[in-house]
């Protein structure tokens, strides 16, 4: 991997503060939102959040693992995406509703 | 030679009318049962034939059965001359009574399986003749055993019948736990289970004049032959084993699975005969057990009983032989007996099925005219069993006798007063069915008659079919000239005979004791038939308690029978099972459930409170490593 100047202006913590926050506005997110696509795109939030993170040591170690764990990430959420997706549509279909309060029936 | 054939033809018998014979017709299960039987004493024959003259034993090996470190058991069949004799003792007295067993069994239910199970004996006796290791002879042990049993509670929707029938099991499974403790400490002294290894180790070892190891494995072993043959302390099965059908008391519980015991002790000679005490005590225990039956013997009134009686007394007389050191003596009465006391059986039978199902002596009488062949061949085995001089019985019995004088003067004295004895409760038997007037009901009145006999609809007492009739004559010839068949000549090799000269007197007393106990049955039971009630009402409590048979059950029910009822019930049931198990089990059911009661209030079934637990567990794993300082 070349070595590429690290901006000292911006310095590492500031990467992972920006990572943190997205994080927590991804949990809060999931917790709060009562529309399932929302909570989705939280997740989604939350996945890129932790991306950010592999990729601002990845790049400061100057380490490749970073750069794959990544690409994993991404691979994963893309796939989440469409099954999610696709559970999300069958619910629609089958209830008439996105919120998820009234998708409560995992206690039957 | 394919030895394997021997026991393999009862074994196909028994797979085909075991398997099918529900569908077969009765010739055909006939043809299959009698002629595997037959086809298995005619190998024998012929067997036996090119083997002749046995000097030393001829081995077969098939194949290893068990490999296990040091221990090598294989599946070897091994004919020397003492199996020689069990082999035509086996064979040919068990084809007599399957071919009996064919007329009499003709009017029972459950054909078929009477016949699968009687072949399936033959299997697993060979077997055990056969057998060359103690391992293997254990398996023809258990399989007779199994095979009892069946037949004990052939009529299983009788309660006698099988309670019978678990009585024989468990007495003999205290005799086998004795028997499997004898085989552990042979491989453990031995380190083999065969034959010829184990004799070899044992002839190697000094005789043991105080009580060691060998000592130790024989009583093990006497242990387990006083429970197949029927010897003190464990006697107590076989004469409720009448409960069977007659050929099968015949055949299993008087000539052939009885004598296993006596068998195995022969066949154990070598180990014997280095443990004196051992030797001893087989003795003794047969001299006591041929006396206490043979007294018992004199009180029965059901005719099965007073044989069953005098199977165990007479088996007495055979421990008696083997462990005075003349164990071919031993043997030659386990032949002998075979043929008188399977006549008597079948004779027995006959008579019981003559009167459709009676047996108490009581009610017989006067049947000599109505079964002369049955009257005539039961009185050769009565001649024969009392011990009447040139028959069967006097030829084995005496030198049984003259062994024990040599040993201990005593016991020869004992044994010829049992044999008095014999003499009157086998006459006493014959005389109570055979002469006087007949004093049983006349058939038409007889409504309840036991064993399902009752669709007969004979007027009266009647003679049995050929088929039965037919091998009582071939055992009456056996039972009056089996005496010059010199069995102890014959096993002269293996079982060296002591036959020092012994007064006059001793050689006499036998038959004198022999005539003197049928003249007293004579007398009292038909000169002066009342004599005898008189007789026992003089002796009133005498006469109670050998009637009751010495209340020996009533004994072993109080001392061992309740004791373990009792404790299986309060300590094992109550305390260990109920309280100990159960208590365990439900207490980790109790636990889980309760475990579960308070989890299950977390399971809302809403999405959005399990995503706030994930996010709660989260943030409480990343404060514990927080507060630990990381995860290094």
């Amino acid at each position: 991997m070349p070595a590429l100047p690290f901006p000292d202006s911006v310095p590492l913590s500031w990467y992972l503060i920006l990572s943190a926050v997205l994080f927590c506005l991804g949990i809060a997110g999931f917790v709060y939102r009562r529309n399932v696509i929302t909570v989705f795109m939280s997740i989604e939030l939350m996945l890129n959040a932790v991306n950010l993170t592999f990729i601002t040591f990845s790049y400061k170690l100057k380490h490749i693992d970073g750069h794959i764990f990544a690409f994993f990430v991404m691979v994963v959420a893309a796939a989440e995406a469409a099954v999610g997706l696709a559970i999300i549509l069958t619910v629609f279909k089958n209830r008439h509703t996105l919120l998820i309060d009234e998708v409560n029936t995992l206690k039957w | 030679m394919n030895l394997w054939l021997i026991p393999a033809f009862p074994l196909l018998g028994f797979l085909l009318n075991g398997l099918f014979g529900r569908r077969f017709s009765k010739p055909l299960i006939n043809l299959i049962a009698v002629g595997s039987v037959m086809l298995s004493f005619l190998w024998v024959l012929k067997t036996l034939n090119g083997l002749y003259p046995i000097e030393q034993p001829h081995l077969e090996h098939y194949f290893t059965w068990i490999q296990s470190g040091s221990l090598n058991i294989s599946v070897d069949f091994g004919v020397d001359r003492l199996t020689a004799v069990f082999l035509l003792i086996v064979t040919g007295v068990g084809l007599l009574i399957h071919t009996y067993a064919m007329g009499y069994m003709e009017h029972e239910g459950g054909y078929y399986r009477f016949f699968a199970y009687l072949n399936l004996f033959m299997f697993f006796m060979l077997t055990l003749v056969l057998a060359h290791n103690y391992l293997l002879l254990f398996v023809g042990w258990e399989g007779v055993g199994l095979c009892s049993y069946l037949l004990i509670g052939f009529y299983f929707l009788e309660k006698f019948a099988t309670d019978a029938g678990n009585k024989a099991f468990i007495v003999n499974r205290i005799g086998d736990f004795g028997f499997s403790l004898g085989a552990f400490l042979i491989f453990k002294q031995f380190g083999s289970l065969d034959f010829t290894q184990v004799f070899e180790g044992a002839n190697k070892m000094p005789v043991e004049n105080s009580f060691g190891l060998m000592t130790g494995i024989c009583l093990l072993l006497l242990l387990g032959a006083t429970g197949k043959s029927a010897q003190i302390p464990l006697y107590v099965w076989l004469p409720d084993a009448m409960a069977g059908p007659t050929p099968v008391s015949a055949l299993i519980h008087a000539a052939t699975m009885v004598t296993a015991g006596v068998y195995m002790v022969a066949r154990s000679s070598a180990l014997f005969l280095h443990a004196p005490i051992a030797m001893d005590t087989v003795a003794v225990i047969g001299l006591a057990t041929a006396f206490l039956a043979a007294t018992i013997g004199l009180t029965q009134f059901d005719i099965k009983k007073v044989f069953a009686y005098s199977t165990v007394s007479q088996l007495g007389y055979m421990f008696l032989g083997c462990g005075v050191g003349a164990f071919s003596a031993g043997i030659f009465h386990v032949m002998t007996h075979a043929f008188f006391k399977a006549l008597l059986f079948l004779g027995a039978g006959a008579v019981i099925h003559g009167l459709s199902g009676e047996q108490d002596l009581r009610k017989m009488g006067g049947l000599a005219k109505y079964m002369p062949i049955t009257c005539a061949t039961l009185a050769a085995a009565s001649l024969a069993i009392a011990g009447v001089p040139f028959l069967s019985g006097a030829a084995s019995k005496d030198l049984i006798l003259e062994a024990a004088y040599q040993h201990a003067p005593w016991m020869y004295w004992v044994a010829v007063f049992t044999a008095g004895l014999t003499a009157f409760y086998v006459w006493r038997a014959w005389f109570m069915a055979f002469t006087g007037e007949y004093r049983g009901k006349k058939q038409d009145e007889h409504a309840d008659a036991g064993h399902g006999h009752g669709g007969h609809g004979h007027g009266q007492p009647h003679e049995s079919p050929f088929v039965m009739t037919g091998p009582l004559i071939a055992l009456a010839l056996l039972s009056l000239g089996g005496g010059f068949l010199s069995v102890t000549k014959w096993l002269e090799p293996m079982f060296a005979l002591h036959e020092e000269a012994v007064p006059f007197m001793i050689r006499l007393m036998p038959a004198v004791m022999a005539f003197g106990g049928i003249f007293l049955a004579f007398v009292f039971y038909y000169l002066k038939p009342g004599l005898a009630d008189s007789f026992a009402g003089a002796f009133g409590g005498l006469y109670r308690l050998v009637f009751d048979k010495y209340r020996i059950d009533e004994f072993y029910n109080a001392v061992v029978v309740e004791p373990v009822i009792q404790g299986s019930r309060t300590v094992l049931w109550k305390g260990v099972d109920a309280g100990g198990i159960d208590g365990a089990v439900n207490g980790l059911g109790r636990l889980s459930r309760g475990t579960g009661s308070i989890l299950r209030l977390m399971q809302s079934g809403s999405i959005r409170a399990y995503a706030a637990w994930v996010v709660f567990g989260s943030v409480l794993v990343i404060l514990a490593i927080g507060v630990a300082g990381g995860l290094r």
